[in-house]
Order: C-alpha cells, then structure tokens, then sequence
C-alpha cells in the first residue's frame, strides 16, 4: 500500500473538516475556551497538542502489539505524560512568556480527549504510518478550530492581532469600545457554538434527522 | 366615517391583498411580515382542528402582550421626563441654565432622546424574527413586541446607538432563536440584552458618568462641562456610602435606568398587570418579601462598615431595578416558574439573591438582572420538584388507603 494512497489521505485529512475533533466530536472543548483569548497562545497550544497526539499515536502503534490489553491505559498515559512533559520543558526554555500564559494548561494536555480518544480508536488497532497521520490530522484539526476562535476573540476582544493593534485609533475616538464579553470564555463557547452551527448547515452527512 | 365602516373597509383591504402574499404569490417574501399586521390587527378566526382537545380563546398572546406594553407606558412616560428632569438638574447644579424650560420642554428633551433606542431596539428585533419566520415558513413570533419596549427601559439613557443594535441582535439570536422562538427561551430575553451590554461593555452601562446625557437635542436642555458626573444612589452607596431615604427614591426623581426609577409609575403597571391576571401576584409578592426578609437580615447581622448592608430594607426595595425586575421582568411567563407552589419559591429566591448579591458583591452595585437570570434557569427545577413533591405525597396517600 502506498503512503499516500486515497484511505491515508482520508485519515489525515477528515479530522480536518468533516471529522472535527472539536466541533463534530466535542473533544478539547475545555482547553480551546481557556487559551483562545489570543492567538500567541492558541497557535501555541494548537501545535503543541499536535505533535503531542501524532508522536504518541506513533508510539502506541508501535507498541500495540505488545501492550497487554489490562493495562494499557496505564501504558498509554506514560506516554503521553513524558511527551506533555518534554514539550513542556522546551516552551518553558525558549518561549517563557508564552508558557506562562498557558499556564497549567499545557499539563493538562494528559486529560485532552483528543489525546486518549485518538490513542484507543486509532493507534491501537492501525499501523504507525496511518497513526502518525492520524495524530497530525486531528492535532491540526483541533488547532484549526483554536485559530479560528482566538482570531475572533482577540479582534473584537481587544482589537489586536498577535498583540498588535488592528482597530484603527480612529474608531475608538468616535465612540468604538472593545467587547469585554469576548475575553470571557463563555464567549468562545458561543463562538465554538456558531461554528458547529456553520459546519452542520453545510453538511449534510452531520445533521440529524 | 364610523368606526365601524373604518373597521370593515380595513378588513376588505386586508383581504384584498391576501392572495399577493400566499405562497405563490407575487410578494410571497412578505408573506411572514403580512400575516404578523393581520394578526395583530384582526383576532385570528382560526378553530381547533377536529379531534384536538384545546379551545381557542380569542384573548390570544397577541392581546396579551398588548396590555403588557400598555402596563409599561407608565413607566416610560415617567422616564422619559426623568430624562430631561435629571440633564435640567445636574445642569442648574452646576450653573448651566437650558434655553427652554417647564414640564413640556423637559418631557420633549426626554421624548427625543428615548426616541432612538426605542426605535433601534424595535426594528433589530422586529428584522430578526421577520427574517427567521420567513426562512422558516412559520408565523412571526409576536413575543418581542413587549421585549422591544422593555430594552430601552433597562439600560441607560446615553448607551450607544450601535450597542443597542448589537445587544439586541445578540439577546435575539442566541437568547431566543436558537432555543426554537418566542415560548422556547429559558432567559428573559431583554435581560440578556442587558447583561449583554453589562458584560461586555461595563463602562457604558455603569459608573457615574452613564446616567444623565450631557448634550442638548434640537437646542433643548442644556450641554454640562466635561465631567459632569451623578451616581445612582445604589452605585454611591457602593462607593461613598448610602444616602438617607428620600421620597424622590419613590416618585423616582433620581438617575438610573430610563425605566426603573419610579416606583409608583410600576406600581401601575402592577395594578393592570394583577388585574387583569397576566403576571402572577404570587411572584412579584414574595419577590418583595425576599428582598425585604434579606435586606432586613443583613441590616441587623450585617457588616456595619458596609452602607449596603446597612441601607434600610425598604429603601432596597424602592431603589435599582429591584421593582421594574419584580413586575415586569421576574413574572415573565414563559422563564418563571409555572406551578403555584414553585411561584412563590422562585419569587422569593429572586429577592433573597438580588440582595445578596447588592450586598455582597462591591463590583455590582445591581443585583436584579443576576438574581433574576439566575432563577430563570432554575425555574424548571423549581417545577420539577415541586411536581415531584405532588407526585409521592399522593402516592403515599393512595398506599394509605
């Protein structure tokens, strides 16, 4: 089978679109309202859960047929936890500010969804190649919907992108004011919200009967 | 020309264009914006459908809501001359004289300011539940004739324009449409706008310097200096510390919001409201006596250092949105509670939580909105309960026997 044949594609590229692990799964929800206030930091988290899912996917793929099967979420989170810690030691080396922003929630990348969800559906009964694929996918997928709802949050939350102010100053003298509700997190619930409306009313195969 | 040819000239021409808007008319895309005017101008003639068990009453939601509006004249009549009353105020205070004054000309300065918003929050509202019934092909939701008038009597009078729009577009949406419309929502709608604006603009609808507009319109009243500040007693009771009771604190001669700062122009309102047995008596009495036994409870157990606490209970009751919430907005038929038993538990957590929240919480010197959108979620609770309670305390009486 080649590498790049039309399944393996299809593996990598649905969690993108029509198999979302946040907007049509509902995985992750709470670490993509936590970090989403800017985009810094959602870009960040996005990637960071990314090469997470895709490496430890690798990892149990490989060992799959070697974990006995009584004791393989134990298998499955030392994985994972080594991986969440060596990411976490490099952001605190060369990217502190942003880690400090973060805060707990790159160690929380242990209880994201996505991580055991892909590990037990995915990498456990397929081979590492497709597994890789997989994790890359979904890690994507899921830093896709961060993009999108930091993008949003960050511009009318505090009219800035990556730090830097979009919304002209001519705006705010004439009486603009920057909405506060946006640097909420039930705002990026309800923004999550609009987008699983969007997907779904475009979608026919995801609407319910 | 009588009334009553007026009346039957009005319904030949409502008839006459009646095919033009039915599907597969010419004006189809009007059909939703057609059958809301005759609707609303002509008691719908419509029976139950054979085999149905309900009985059409002609004093349908439509009527209702009508009176509801005029329950609320009062109170908005009141705030419109407060409007004008509270800028004529500040400004002789400070030794700016407006060019025209007297009774009218404080109640057109107050007219053309109200103006606007009532407008905007109307036609934001209205072009939402137009455009929706249409795409859906269902009839238009009459339920935001009453919200519409009661959004510009929750907020300030100097809110922007553009937020008006944006909080009812969003109090609209995603308060009531995507819960199914009008009947649906689990919120007050109007005070999701209001809680909107407070969340996300917080310097627009609080402070001392949102409460009285500074400007004259069309040469009425008078322009203040920059800086031209006036506290609602709540928000001075919250900083400085609380003014002694004052009977302008019922007539309603201070600043707030448009609408709730006249306590016998909601009394009114009240008396239509029970009268006619729309809002339920049960709700807006143990709203007050939760809020007086709260209040009362914290005037003698309370922090002595803390002038909310310390403000008399009854004065809590007069000042904020305390009464406008009680009668207007807790009683709201279709977020309260619906059993008898569960009105007065959801009325009386209603004023015990406002006051707490007044009291205990120095960031928000109001604590009506809260109160009131917090029991609206635990509304259907309150039912199941007490449904539940109903339920095994007639089982038991039948194991009894």
């Amino acid at each position: 089978m080649s590498l790049f044949s039309k399944k393996n594609k299809e593996v990598f590229t649905a969690p993108l679109g029509k198999n979302n692990p946040v907007t049509v799964q509902v995985l992750g929800i709470c670490s993509a309202l936590a970090v989403t206030a800017q985009l810094k930091p959602a870009i960040v988290m996005g990637l960071s859960v990314t090469i997470i899912v895709a490496l430890s996917n690798l990892v149990i793929s490989l060992l799959r047929n070697t974990i006995p099967n009584r004791v393989r979420i134990i298998i499955q989170l030392v994985v994972v936890a080594a991986l969440v810690t060596i990411v976490s030691e490099v952001l605190k080396a060369f990217a502190y500010d942003v880690s400090v922003q973060l805060s707990v929630y790159i160690g929380l990348i242990i209880t994201n969804c996505i991580l055991m969800g892909r590990l037990e559906a995915f990498a456990m009964s397929n081979g590492p190649w497709e597994s890789l694929l997989d994790g890359l996918g979904n890690g994507l997928g899921y830093a896709k919907i961060l993009v999108i709802v930091a993008f949003l949050r960050e511009l009318f939350g505090s009219g800035c992108l990556f730090g830097y102010r979009v919304i002209p100053q001519w705006c705010y003298d004439h009486g603009y004011l920057d909405n506060g509700l946006m640097l909420m997190p039930p705002m990026a619930l309800i923004i999550v919200g609009c987008i699983i409306w969007w997907q779904r009313a475009h979608n026919k195969d995801l609407q319910e009967q | 020309m009588g009334l009553k040819q007026f009346n039957y000239n009005l319904r030949r021409f409502v008839n006459q264009i009646k095919p033009n808007v039915m599907e597969g008319g010419k004006f189809h895309a009007f059909r939703s914006l057609f059958e809301g005017f005759e609707t609303f101008l002509f008691v719908p003639n419509e029976t139950s459908k054979a085999g149905g068990v309900n009985i059409h009453d002609s004093f349908d939601s439509k009527r209702l809501m009508i009176l509801v509006v005029i329950a609320l004249v009062p109170a908005m009549l009141f705030g419109m001359y407060n409007i004008g009353y509270q800028n004529m105020a500040l400004g002789a205070s400070m030794g700016v004289a407006a060019k025209y004054t007297g009774f009218w000309a404080t109640f057109a300065y107050g007219l053309l300011a109200y103006l606007p918003n009532f407008i905007l929050a109307y036609v934001t509202g209205l072009a939402i539940e137009f455009t929706v019934a249409q795409w859906k092909g269902e009839e238009i939701h009459e339920g935001f004739l009453v919200t519409g008038f009661i959004i510009p009597l929750i907020i300030p009078i100097t809110t922007p324009w553009w937020i008006v729009i944006l909080a009812t577009a969003f109090a609209v949406i995603f308060a009531k449409e995507i819960f199914g419309g009008t009947g649906m929502n689990i919120f007050n709608v109007a005070l999701i706008t209001r809680a909107f604006i407070f969340f996300a603009y917080p310097s627009v609808i609080s402070g001392d310097s949102v409460w009285v507009l500074d400007h004259t319109i069309f040469g009425l009243g008078c322009n203040l200096p920059d800086g031209a500040t006036c506290a609602t007693p709540l928000g001075e009771a919250a900083v400085t510390g609380a003014t002694a009771f004052d009977w302008n604190m019922v007539w309603g001669f201070i600043p707030g919001s448009v609408g709730e700062t006249s306590i016998i122009a909601i009394a009114l309102g009240a008396l239509l409201l029970i009268g006619t047995g729309i809002s339920s008596w049960k709700t807006t009495l143990s709203i007050f006596a939760g809020g007086a036994l709260m209040a009362f409870i914290f005037n003698k157990t309370g922090d002595t250092q803390n002038a909310v606490a310390m403000m008399p209970w009854y004065q809590h009751l007069v000042l904020g949105g305390f009464a406008f919430g009680a009668v207007f907005m807790a009683t709201d038929p279709v977020t309260s509670a619906r059993t008898e038993t569960g009105k007065w538990i959801y009325g009386f957590l209603i004023g015990v939580v406002a006051i707490i929240i007044r009291v205990a919480n120095p960031g928000y010197p109001e604590g009506m909105m809260l109160a009131i959108l917090l029991m609206n979620l635990f509304a259907p609770l309150i039912d199941y309960c007490v449904y539940q309670t109903n339920i095994s305390r007639r089982a038991k009486r039948i194991a009894k026997k």
